[in-house]
């Protein structure tokens, strides 16, 4: 089996309000996927569908090969959630909702708990109500990693932990992408984040998925930035198609082109002679806003 | 203090229902209570009698106090003695409500970021609750005093059932102050409230024969406001010191405020073990049920210590009391069936105080899911229905357990009635509570947002208990209550039908919500 989530056309209705409209979602086995919106675009609901919290309105899913919703037990044991807003029960210490939910989920690896304790610097003796939300989260990152499963469900798992842990939580990451064993679905709206992490991106805005594949994909899709400092005038760029927001000043030249517009960019350039010429890729930055501003159009 | 105004309308703007129900409901029962004796009495000799059996009625004076006078208005306070019990615990929901349980969820910190002075939130939620036990007393006063012409009585009763409200919202803010977490506050005051009710039925009951410690009923606020006796021979005192009482409260409750930071409770937190040892849901149900399970428990002993000392009295006040032994000679049978009688009733009433535990046990499914720990439970390996049935397992036997408690409890005090009688006698109502339990889980199955709405089935057959005979109401109204259905032990005949029937309707009920739950959204 190659795909660990597949999701088509999923569609999720609350009363009048339609959450999802249509959302594909396709995680391989194996793979870091970033799973990217705004707030409010239907993320987590796509993750309580995954996890039969809910049930679809539309469309077809399958989560490890299995039905969600009525395999959901079953399932369960092969995969580690870590929800956007953890809550601890209030009268139970860290350590003890690890230990339970480790063991609800069939099984967790003692030493790699203790490990990841120190790596997060987490007191894990403390009573769930005096935890801050950053605490809190790392209660439920440390249950999920330590957990032995095939599948992580982040939904944005960072938002409460200061920069010093987040790259903790990046270097976990890492690690099980090298290792290749577990698949991992990382909700966030932290670009640079899933720009670090991910092999594979979805974008997703009001129910629906507006962009998947590869960041490199990505890239090419969009405009890359050039600056070049030419020895004669660029009379050809300003009539090809792709290129935009032309600025020439002085033999120096800057503008943006589309992916596919690059070659026949570069050839003119060529033609005039550089003397010198920075190109930079777009920032994942770029490429999430502009997603948002062609759907929004 | 800054900003209190603006969180006075945040709290009532909150509680814009809630808030004027209580106030309502409280304000008006004593002229309700007054229209129907007036309809029950139809003879001067008719009132005077029912006055003279109730002034020794030990299981009577247990419940309502102790009976001075035998006018109409003496007797509606006298039968209003409960009411003080649940104003206060009315006031002390409110405040720990606006108090420690905002805290808890973090809203005091985003109030008090804006121009919020360090008191305003305390004083917010006390001003508004005693205000609202103001109104309370102003109803009662209003509506006595058309009713008897009566201006000092009522002016007076008024005040016994303001001051009620007054004490137990200082109570509340106290013990807000205490924990970090709400539900230990509203324990704790709860507690307090507890005590307060079992030492005036211990001094009220001392007083009924001679050399008792009668003085026990003055260790207790709800013995002081039931010490007035408005109309009869009105005592001022209790009142004035009702007044200094919530006044030393509402200070060591700010002292205590300024003591603390926010979050943070007087009493610290403390370590806990590193690693657990629950491995599965009904460890984690134990885990969280087992603190409500031996308080309820522990509660409804206490309570049995009380009824059955009082069943002793009850027995040795027949033998004395020619009146009351005439009285049931008349009524077809002899002390036995007066002790039978009291026994059943005190039954029916214990059965009433476990359903709101059983209610309670059954809504943490409903705290689980709006606190999001349902999801992190149910996105383990752990099914819709392992989990539900681990928290209702403490619904359905945790009354269990503490009815037996009390029974065998009561069943050892007192001096009469028979072992097993008694015992049967209060376990026979669990069919009914389950009902109740039943009535929870519908909700939280097919209308999850009503679940709340639970509680309207302990408060409507408290109610129908309450109320019920007094006003004659019709026969449907009482069938509403599962209670009416229960077979009045000992004494009364067993019949199997209405039990098996009522075991087949919770049996329904939980079924019906427990397949709802499999098929809705979670959160929901």
């Amino acid at each position: 089996m190659t795909e660990a989530i597949d999701a088509e056309g999923l569609i999720k209705r609350f009363g009048k309000v339609t959450a999802l409209d249509g959302l594909d979602l396709r995680v391989r086995t194996g793979e870091v996927h970033g799973f990217l919106g705004p707030n409010g675009a239907g993320k987590t609901t796509t993750i309580r569908i995954l996890l039969g919290l809910m049930r679809h309105d539309g469309g077809a899913v399958r989560l490890l090969g299995g039905n969600p919703w009525s395999q959901a037990t079953q399932l369960h044991r092969r995969l580690a959630y870590v929800p956007g807003d953890v809550t601890l029960w209030p009268n139970l210490t860290g350590g003890e909702v690890i230990d339970l939910l480790g063991r609800l989920r069939g099984g967790l690896d003692p030493v790699r708990k203790r490990e990841l304790l120190e790596r997060f610097e987490l007191d894990p003796r403390k009573k769930g109500r005096t935890y801050s939300k950053g605490n809190r989260q790392k209660v439920a990152l440390v249950a999920a990693l330590a957990s032995d499963v095939e599948l992580l469900i982040l939904d944005e798992p960072t938002s409460g932990l200061d920069p010093l842990m987040e790259e903790v939580f990046r270097e976990l990451i890492l690690a099980e992408k090298r290792r290749g064993d577990r698949t991992v679905l990382l909700s966030s709206h932290l670009l640079a984040e899933v720009e670090a992490l991910c092999d594979r991106l979805t974008i997703i805005r009001d129910g629906r998925a507006v962009e998947t594949g590869t960041l490199a994909d990505m890239r090419h899709l969009t405009r890359t930035s050039i600056e070049a400092d030419l020895t004669g005038p660029p009379d050809r760029l300003a009539t090809l198609a792709g290129v935009h927001d032309l600025r020439i000043d002085n033999g120096k030249v800057r503008f943006e082109v589309d992916g596919d517009a690059l070659e026949p960019a570069l050839r003119s350039l060529l033609e005039v002679g550089v003397r010198g010429l920075v190109s930079r890729p777009p920032t994942l930055e770029e490429l999430f806003l502009r997603q948002y501003q062609r759907v929004g159009e | 203090m800054t900003g209190t105004g603006r969180l006075i309308r945040l709290v009532l703007r909150r509680d814009r229902v809630l808030l004027p129900l209580w106030v309502l409901v409280f304000g008006l029962l004593p002229v309700a209570y007054y229209a129907s004796f007036e309809g029950l009495f139809k003879t001067e000799a008719e009132r005077l009698q029912y006055a003279s059996v109730s002034v020794d009625n030990a299981g009577f004076v247990a419940l309502y106090g102790l009976l001075k006078g035998d006018s109409l208005a003496a007797l509606t306070t006298w039968r209003a003695g409960f009411v003080p019990v649940m104003i206060g615990l009315a006031a002390l929901l409110t405040v720990v409500r606006h108090t420690r349980a905002d805290e808890e969820a973090g809203r005091t910190e985003l109030v008090g970021a804006t121009v919020v002075g360090w008191h305003a939130q305390l004083a917010a939620a006390l001003l508004t609750t005693s205000a609202a036990a103001l109104a309370i007393g102003l109803l009662t006063f209003a509506g006595m005093a058309s009713r008897t012409g009566d201006l000092d009585g009522s002016l007076a009763f008024g005040a016994e059932l303001a001051v009620s409200g007054l004490m137990f919202a200082a109570v509340g803010a106290i013990t807000a102050q205490l924990t970090s977490s709400a539900r230990s506050a509203r324990s704790l005051a709860v507690v307090a409230l507890g005590v307060s009710y079992t030492l005036r039925v211990g001094g009220d009951i001392a007083a009924l024969g001679d050399g008792g410690p009668s003085w026990l009923s003055w260790l207790s606020p709800l013995g002081w406001v039931t010490h007035i006796f408005p109309y009869e021979a009105t005592n001022w005192w209790p009142v004035v010191l009702s007044v200094l009482c919530t006044a030393a409260a509402t200070v060591v409750a700010v002292e205590l405020r300024k003591r603390r930071d926010v979050g943070d409770g007087i009493f610290a937190t403390r370590l806990g073990p590193a690693d657990g040892t629950m491995g599965s849901p009904l460890a984690l149900a134990w885990r969280m049920h087992r603190s409500l399970l031996v308080g309820w428990t522990v509660g409804l002993s206490l309570l049995g210590v009380i009824f059955g000392g009082v069943g002793g009295s009850v027995v040795e006040l027949a033998s004395e009391s020619r009146r009351m032994n005439d009285l049931f000679t008349r009524l077809g049978g002899g002390s036995d069936q007066l002790v039978n009688s009291y026994f059943a009733g005190i039954a029916a009433i214990v059965g009433l105080v476990a359903s709101c535990y059983a209610v309670q046990a059954a809504l943490r499914l409903r705290d689980e899911e709006t606190t999001g720990h349902a999801e992190t439970m149910l996105s383990t390996a752990v099914s819709r229905w392992a989990w539900a049935a681990s928290h209702l397992l403490f619904s359905v036997l945790g009354p269990a357990v503490a009815l037996l408690a009390e029974g065998v409890v009561t069943a050892l005090v007192s001096p009469d009635g028979s072992f097993g009688a008694i015992v049967g006698a209060v376990l026979v109502q669990l069919p009914a509570i389950w009902v109740l339990t039943g009535v929870t889980v519908v909700l939280f199955g097919l209308l999850p947002r009503w679940s709340p709405a639970a509680w309207a089935g302990p408060a409507l057959c408290l109610l129908i208990l309450l109320v019920g005979s007094t006003l004659q109401l019709d026969q449907w109204f009482l069938d509403l209550s599962p209670f009416t259905h229960i077979p009045h032990l000992p004494g009364g005949e067993v019949a199997a039908t209405p039990i098996v029937t009522l075991l087949a309707v919770a049996a329904v009920l939980a079924a019906a919500g427990l397949l709802g739950l499999r098929r809705r959204n979670i959160p929901d």
